[in-house]
């Protein structure tokens, strides 16, 4: 075991444990947000630059600060090691540029689309962003396409975690769609036209921190604030049948695998309990399901902070705001 | 004149056949490594010969070799890199073309240090009639026995292969080349874990640029001592330079490290002064990521002193008012040039050339690229040049590989050194769309 | 990236040709021939009119039992695949700053003039495709231009109408 401190809190870790899980042991604000790093794809990771944090001292070996900032999702923590994160103004300035940077192609559509109420990118640019924009040049531009008849990609809203590339490398035996080009023009692409389709390929949506991937068949039904998450499970013989059922009333409106507060599929039996195409897509009944009870959504983001936890929101937000 | 230790032989007809290199002395290296030498012993004369890795980032060669892993039963992999690319570079491509046994040969002993059985020459794939030579050349030293089972008896089995890239600026970065060397997408790697300890197909590698390679062939066969007595106290040894842009004579000059900037310029061995009799403007003395100096700090440092190809000297005045030796590209400019225009021609390059992996990188070069345009173009204003500095500032250090820093560098130091211009593209627009600052500056200002 | 699949384009190998992609993917140990899927691009490539149609990389997919999609995803990165048809020659312009600082702009200028192509077209004749790259390592003989495997360097515009005459006159390699 190593001990690490992380913004004046330390903590004792397994050695070879990365800086962000070390944090993740504390919880609270002490995390850094993570946009590609996931915990349950091998190999994620270092690419979105929001999780950096100033290594005030490398170890108690060798207690010199390091010169830039480090991916915490990638970086082993080291015995002595002091870490800070939010008390950072380097963290601070260089996380709002990174924030910048994701967003100066954004096209700002969460008025339609899909993952508002439940989006990383809405929750850092909330923490992170600022109210305008220096970007003046015309934005870059994909058209939606189809990836599957059940998978809407909006690749203007792609963050290039590679996230989705990895499920499709981890979960199913043929991948079909990869990141293509290179630079600013690099994209999810089938590069010709072919259907992702394979019974696990629904969970690419799940693990999309932005609105590039969407379920074609929950697509402009409803915000997700005015669902009602429900923990329910059934039999089934691809998966380990336990989800989140998102209802309006008596109808389920889309399926979902049961996240914790980092957005990361939870575990069941030890291992990710990611779920199936047939439960995600094609049972929507009530009678599909065994209604276990509400789910706790314990998350930052206005799906949690306005509807069903918080009866005053701002309140909690505003402490947020410096 | 200098001496030379790389290019001693280059001019002598056929050079590049197995028989003339060796009838020039060629393979004493391999011969001495492997007959009298272990290959610790090579490693540490490396090491005392303090060669900075010649790629550009001038890691010492030795000590990159010392943080080799060595687990048992593992195998090692060597892998040169020569995805030069670096606008304002092409010496190793001279280098490999010209006299291709000499890399060969240094690979040899430097495969026999690390002990590596398997080792690969990663060549940028525009150099296709290069790998041809290499591989020819290859041939013929597997057929002297050079290469293959059991090299002159000494037990030490060595395969040597050249492999292409695709056209990728980025696979000169070393995990980057691993990845595109195990036929991937050339995106570096997240680190750690650093090659050393687990690189091509997961096993520890070491990546070394050609120069590098060829260098070991002299520190072999004279000693590190020997090779100590070259160059500066810090810039031990020879330098291949490549210079152009507007010299009377461009190439691939092998210098003393320590000889002065002005005489490399101005010298008849070198560059034999600016094209046309035109008066220097700039110098980007390392390869197009490294700062631009303005006039005044060419051949004097801020201090006054001889500035000198050497490592120290040209970095003396650290960013303010030095730059740094790089890869030895050395771009000269002359009053004509307009550093606007440049600018954005090589922010053009890193956007181009990022891999698209990081959020700083990808969306960063692909901004500047944009204001600079917009500058170059009389569409900008004053804010974009601020906008400019502070996007550069940004994407430092916040990368993944230094590609980032190779793209905020130039920015930075030609907005600190010539801002005037800046200023000037944006208070005369017309005068900006119709050419260049240094042709049309003295009519308008 | 959306790719108008127009035309079977999967060129027929001969078996020289094949033994030349297995003698690449001997070169690496086994169970790692993946590593050879750049090289066998250009092999292909140069078979198949110097361009990559996705049926011609499928096929290099089922040579190196790979996805069709990985071998999409190195020839998208790499700029020397070509993945549209091109001209029987092709002029590959360096226009990166040290080109530039001697006359790169106006060498392209004058070949679209010349041609009158612009960069990225080809000629309405399907003789020559005009494109720039970024650095290709030749900044002390520049202006330059890649052509096939070989570089033309110190152009001027008299050497750029030699090269197109000796190209007109089939002296040199084409792509097709």
């Amino acid at each position: 075991m190593v001990k690490v401190t992380i913004d004046g809190i330390e903590v004792e870790v397994e050695a070879g444990t990365t800086v962000l899980n070390a944090a993740r042991k504390i919880g609270g604000d002490v995390v850094p947000p993570a946009m590609c790093y996931y915990s349950k794809l091998e190999g994620s990771g270092g690419k979105c630059r929001t999780c950096l944090v100033e290594v005030a001292a490398g170890s108690a070996n060798d207690p010199r600060p390091m010169p830039k900032l480090v991916a915490s999702c990638s970086t082993p923590v080291q015995d002595g090691m002091v870490i800070k994160n939010k008390t950072s103004e380097k963290v601070h300035v260089n996380r709002g540029a990174v924030t910048e940077f994701l967003l100066i192609n954004h096209p700002l559509d969460c008025p339609i689309c899909d993952q508002a109420g439940e989006c990383h990118l809405q929750d850092l640019g909330f923490e992170h962003g600022a109210s305008g924009t220096r970007y003046e040049e015309e934005r870059r531009t994909f058209d939606p396409i189809d990836i599957g008849n059940k998978i809407k990609l909006h690749m203007n809203r792609c963050i290039l975690c590679y996230r989705c590339v990895m499920v499709a490398n981890q979960l199913t035996d043929k991948r079909v769609h990869g990141v293509l080009g290179r630079g600013d023009h690099a994209e999810i692409s089938t590069y010709i036209s072919n259907a992702i389709d394979n019974d696990f390929s629904g969970n690419m949506i799940d693990v999309c921190p932005v609105g590039a991937l969407t379920d074609k068949t929950f697509r402009f039904k409803s915000r997700v604030w005015f669902l009602k998450p429900m923990e329910a499970s059934r039999s089934c013989t691809k998966c380990a049948g336990k989800a989140v059922v998102w209802m309006f009333g008596e109808e389920i409106y889309r399926v979902t695998a049961r996240k914790d507060k980092y957005g990361e599929v939870e575990d069941n039996d030890g291992k990710p309990a990611w779920i199936c195409n047939d439960c995600r897509f094609d049972h929507k009944n009530v009678s599909d399901w065994n209604i276990e009870g509400p789910r706790k959504i314990n998350r930052h983001s206005v799906i949690s902070a306005n509807h069903y936890e918080k009866a005053n929101p701002l309140e909690n937000n505003t402490k947020k705001i410096k | 004149m200098g001496r030379k230790l790389l290019l001693e032989h280059i001019d002598v007809p056929s050079i590049e056949t197995f028989d003339v290199y060796r009838k020039n002395g060629g393979y004493r290296s391999v011969e001495k490594a492997l007959k009298t030498m272990s290959p610790e012993e090579v490693v540490e004369e490396v090491k005392k010969a303090n060669l900075k890795g010649r790629g550009g980032a001038g890691f010492p060669t030795g000590l990159k070799w010392s943080f080799l892993a060595k687990p048992e039963g593992v195998p090692r992999y060597l892998l040169c890199n020569a995805d030069e690319s670096e606008p304002g570079t092409f010496k190793d491509r001279y280098l490999m073309e010209k006299i291709p046994h000499l890399l060969i040969e240094g690979m040899i002993v430097s495969s026999y240090a690390l002990g590596s059985n398997l080792s690969y020459i990663y060549i940028r794939g525009e150099y296709m009639w290069v790998l041809e030579i290499l591989e020819k050349a290859i041939a013929e030293a597997y057929a002297k026995g050079f290469l293959g089972k059991n090299i002159l008896g000494s037990g030490f089995d060595l395969d040597l292969r050249v492999a292409p890239g695709g056209g990728a600026y980025i696979c000169g970065e070393e995990t980057a080349l691993i990845e595109s060397l195990e036929g991937k997408r050339g995106n570096p790697r997240i680190k750690p874990p650093f090659p050393a300890v687990k690189g091509l197909w997961g096993c520890p590698t070491v990546v070394n640029n050609v120069e590098s390679l060829a260098t070991v062939v002299p520190i072999i066969n004279d000693g590190a001592e020997e090779y100590t007595k070259l160059g500066t106290d810090a810039s031990n040894g020879t330098k291949l330079i490549s210079a152009c842009g507007n010299v009377t004579r461009g190439g691939v000059y092998e210098i003393e490290l320590g000889i002065s900037v002005e005489e490399f310029i101005y010298g008849d061995e070198w560059c034999r002064g600016i094209a046309n009799n035109k008066k220097i403007k700039a110098l980007v003395p390392g390869g197009s990521s490294v700062p631009i100096l303005p006039a005044h700090l060419i051949t004097k440092t801020a201090a006054g002193e001889n500035r000198l190809m050497s490592y120290e000297s040209l970095a003396d005045g650290g960013f303010a008012s030095g730059s740094m030796l790089g890869s030895g590209g050395f771009i000269v400019f002359d009053e004509d040039q307009c550093i606007v225009r440049n600018t954005w021609n090589f922010a053009r390059f890193y956007a181009h050339e990022s891999c698209g992996q990081c959020s700083p990188c990808r969306e960063g070069t692909g901004w500047m690229e944009k204001v600079l345009h917009r500058l170059e173009n009389g569409k900008g204003n004053m804010r974009d040049i601020e906008l400019l500095a502070d996007i550069n500032k940004k994407i430092e250090g916040n990368t993944i590989c230094p590609l980032g820093d190779a793209a905020a560098w130039p920015v930075a130091a030609a907005i600190r050194h010539f801002r005037e211009e800046f200023e000037w593209h944006v208070t005369h627009p017309e005068d900006a769309v119709k050419g260049n600052y240094g042709l049309l500056k003295g009519i308008t200002v | 990236m959306k790719i108008e699949v127009t035309q079977k384009s999967r060129p027929v190998l001969s078996a020289e040709k094949m033994a030349e992609i297995q003698g690449v993917i001997s070169q690496f140990p086994e169970g790692k021939s993946k590593s050879a899927v750049i090289r066998i691009l250009h092999i292909v490539e140069e078979e198949a009119g110097g361009w990559l149609s996705p049926d011609t990389m499928d096929m290099v997919a089922e040579i190196l039992n790979i996805q069709p999609i990985e071998v999409y995803e190195v020839a998208t990165f790499y700029t020397m695949f070509n993945l549209n048809p091109v001209g029987k020659y092709i002029f590959e312009v360096c226009r990166t700053g040290p080109c530039m600082l001697v006359g790169s702009d106006n060498i392209i200028e004058y070949i679209e003039n010349k041609l009158d192509v612009k960069v990225g077209g080809t000629t309405a004749d399907g003789m020559f495709t005009l494109k720039t790259a970024e650095c290709l390592g030749a900044c002390g003989y520049g202006p330059m231009l890649q052509c096939g495997k070989h570089y033309h360097e110190h152009l001027t515009p008299a050497k750029v109408d030699e090269l197109i005459d000796a190209c007109r006159k089939g002296e040199i390699k084409a792509n097709f």
